[in-house]
């Protein structure tokens, strides 16, 4: 069996402060398969943003951070890697989408000048023109009908849903292996949200890209993912395919978090306990769906 | 009309109410401080007789509209009146005076956007290291003292004690070059003479470092700010996450964004600093336009005074303008928002 493109072992992160380390991520294990997409969800501040910056690299030259566990891309151990070998992976074998699309583009240069930016990770001698020509493409991809005149605005010029398709198709414009989406399109409304969110499926399905896609919604994840992982706390509470946690949920955190959704039929904003002590009960593993064995704790 | 002409066109209108505005002030302040002008200008032993009709030729003996009616109808063909200090027209002393001044205040703000700038950016970029606090330390010197004081020290510590640049004067006195734009770096190149450009060249050195200094360091100081603020505005953490190099992301996405208000201020500092030469002026012996405003004021020389505030505020509105546009050329949120009305 082929290494999956995401491994995570016992992944520890804490942060040195004034007050002594402080551990937000406690051992959490997870992976993601090729061609899979994988939610990891939970509440605000339960890790899940810095798990994807941790795959990315971008924490570990932070002076305060401490990291130990095991990150394996596409089989190789993460901290073994120079600055900058995981350097050369960014932007190339994995990319990032954010919550903010429009926020997230830059506001003194134009698409084409990211775009080309982006382009030049995996192709460093590409030119403008040439540049402009494979973003054209990449965003007809995308269903940007006048992908000229989006190429030469700023991301203040266009709406909240174009820029999120601008973000995907660079995204995906470097043929990534591995697509992180840190709650995609949260700070759109709901229909943009729902159009762009069924774009990037069939993208990365036609890629066959794989996601690790973090997310505090529920209802988006039940659409999208293959498996699901549930973080409370900076640990993982409770895993499985995704129709099978959604109709079963086992662990007192993934119920709570479930009845959390308000329904649209009323009856008001649910109650649910704000902590609870049965919200630290040991990992729930459905059938079948364990971490892959063979691999060095 | 495209936008950035647009924004030319009104920043160019409202300079001229500015100008208009800041001249009928000065006319009367110039006229309501106490001290008669004809008075100084004869001395004490003049007659009242005398006195008087230096009055009437001045027309002081006008009421003040009248003289300022006068002064705009002379203004429009171009003459500011004689001066009483230099017994010159007012025109052809700034026309002497102005270039050193010009060109010393030129030179300083080159020395503000080639020190400033890359200095906060490089503080930033390595923000809260040994780097960035040498700088911070080293800025702050540059902003806590006055340019005089710089210039002293300076002139003291590197022409004095360690002979390395000449100690006063634009030039060497024994290269004579034909003027031409009274710009010597200019006119020694205009000239063919690299000799003494090279010697113009040397001798600016200082004075325009203790001018540009505590701008270099406003700059500087101000880049670096609003860089760390925008190190973590969502774009840079994109631009890292798609592994964009970290130099280009400090010298294009992240110093763009924040040189604005840096811009601004060296600007304004550049406008200040036609004012504010004079103590560096009169430290290195610079035959400049700051030396020349001060010395028409002690004499209370109106048509002197009046001409000199004019040329800078002139040049004070031509800076902004200049700034303004380049602004807008930096940030296309500013040039785009020109719309047409």
């Amino acid at each position: 069996m082929s290494a999956p493109t995401l491994l995570i072992r016992d992944l520890r992160l804490g942060f040195r402060g004034y007050s002594g380390l402080v551990e937000v991520l406690h051992g959490i294990s997870l992976h993601v398969a090729k061609g899979e997409r994988v939610a990891l969800v939970g509440e605000s501040g339960s890790g899940k943003s810095v798990t994807a910056r941790i795959v990315l690299g971008l924490l570990q030259n932070l002076k305060s951070a401490r990291i130990s566990g095991r990150v394996e891309f596409e089989g190789r151990d993460l901290s073994r890697l120079s600055g900058r070998e995981r350097h050369a992976l960014r932007g190339t074998r994995m990319s990032m989408i954010f919550q903010d699309p429009t926020s997230s583009l830059n506001p003194v240069y134009t698409i084409a000048t990211q775009f080309h930016e982006v382009l030049k990770r995996a192709e460093p001698r590409l030119d403008l023109a040439g540049a402009r020509r494979r973003a054209a493409v990449a965003l007809a991809d995308v269903a940007i009908t006048e992908p000229e005149r989006v190429l030469d605005s700023y991301s203040f010029q266009l709406s909240g849903g174009m820029n999120q398709r601008v973000m995907i198709a660079m995204a995906l414009a470097n043929e990534p292996s591995l697509l992180i989406a840190d709650e995609p399109g949260t700070a759109l409304d709901v229909t943009v949200q729902a159009q762009t969110l069924g774009l990037m499926r069939d993208l990365v399905a036609r890629h066959g890209t794989s996601v690790l896609f973090i997310s505090h919604n529920l209802g988006v994840v039940r659409e999208f993912a293959d498996r699901v992982y549930v973080i409370y706390k900076g640990r993982i509470a409770e895993q499985g395919p995704t129709a099978a946690l959604f109709e079963d949920p086992r662990h007192p955190y993934t119920r709570a978090l479930l009845s959390a959704v308000p329904r649209i039929t009323g009856g008001g904003i649910p109650e649910i306990e704000d902590a609870s002590e049965s919200y630290f009960a040991p990992l729930v593993v459905h059938e079948g769906y364990g971490e892959p064995e063979g691999v060095r704790p | 009309m495209p936008p950035v002409v647009r924004l030319l066109a009104k920043r160019l209108g409202t300079s001229l109410v500015v100008l208009i505005g800041v001249s009928m002030l000065i006319f009367a302040i110039a006229r309501v401080i106490p001290g008669d002008p004809a008075r100084i200008a004869l001395g004490p032993n003049a007659t009242a007789a005398q006195v008087a009709a230096l009055r009437e030729r001045l027309n002081l003996d006008q009421p003040i509209v009248v003289q300022y009616g006068q002064f705009v109808a002379d203004l429009v063909r171009g003459d500011l009146g004689v001066s009483l200090y230099t017994n010159r027209p007012v025109t052809t002393d700034i026309v002497q005076f102005l270039p050193a001044t010009l060109e010393l205040v030129l030179v300083a703000g080159v020395m503000m956007v080639v020190f400033g700038l890359p200095l906060g950016i490089l503080s930033a970029r390595y923000r809260n290291s040994w780097i960035d606090n040498l700088v911070r330390l080293v800025t702050l010197l540059g902003v806590s003292a006055p340019a005089f004081v710089w210039a002293v020290i300076l002139m003291l510590a590197f022409a004095y004690f360690l002979p390395l640049f000449p100690i006063a004067g634009r030039i060497t006195d024994t290269m004579t070059i034909p003027t031409v734009t009274g710009f010597l770096m200019v006119d020694t190149l205009i000239a063919g003479d690299p000799r003494a450009f090279a010697n113009a060249a040397w001798h600016i050195v200082l004075p325009a470092f203790a001018l540009a200094l505590s701008g270099i360091g406003q700059a500087a100081r101000l880049t670096r700010s609003n860089m760390v603020e925008t190190y973590d505005r969502p774009y840079i953490e994109m631009a890292q996450s798609y592994g964009f190099p970290e130099r280009r992301i400090a010298t294009r996405y992240a110093f763009r964004p924040s040189m604005i208000p840096s811009l601004t201020i060296i600007g304004l500092d550049f406008a200040a600093m036609l004012g504010n030469a004079f103590l560096v002026e009169a430290v290195f012996a610079w035959p400049g336009l700051s030396r020349y405003g001060v010395a028409v004021i002690l004499r209370k020389d109106l048509n002197a005074i009046v001409g000199t505030v004019l040329i800078i505020s002139a040049m004070f509105l031509i800076v902004n303008v200049i700034v303004d546009l380049l602004i807008a050329f930096i940030n296309p949120r500013i040039r785009y928002s020109q719309r047409a009305s």
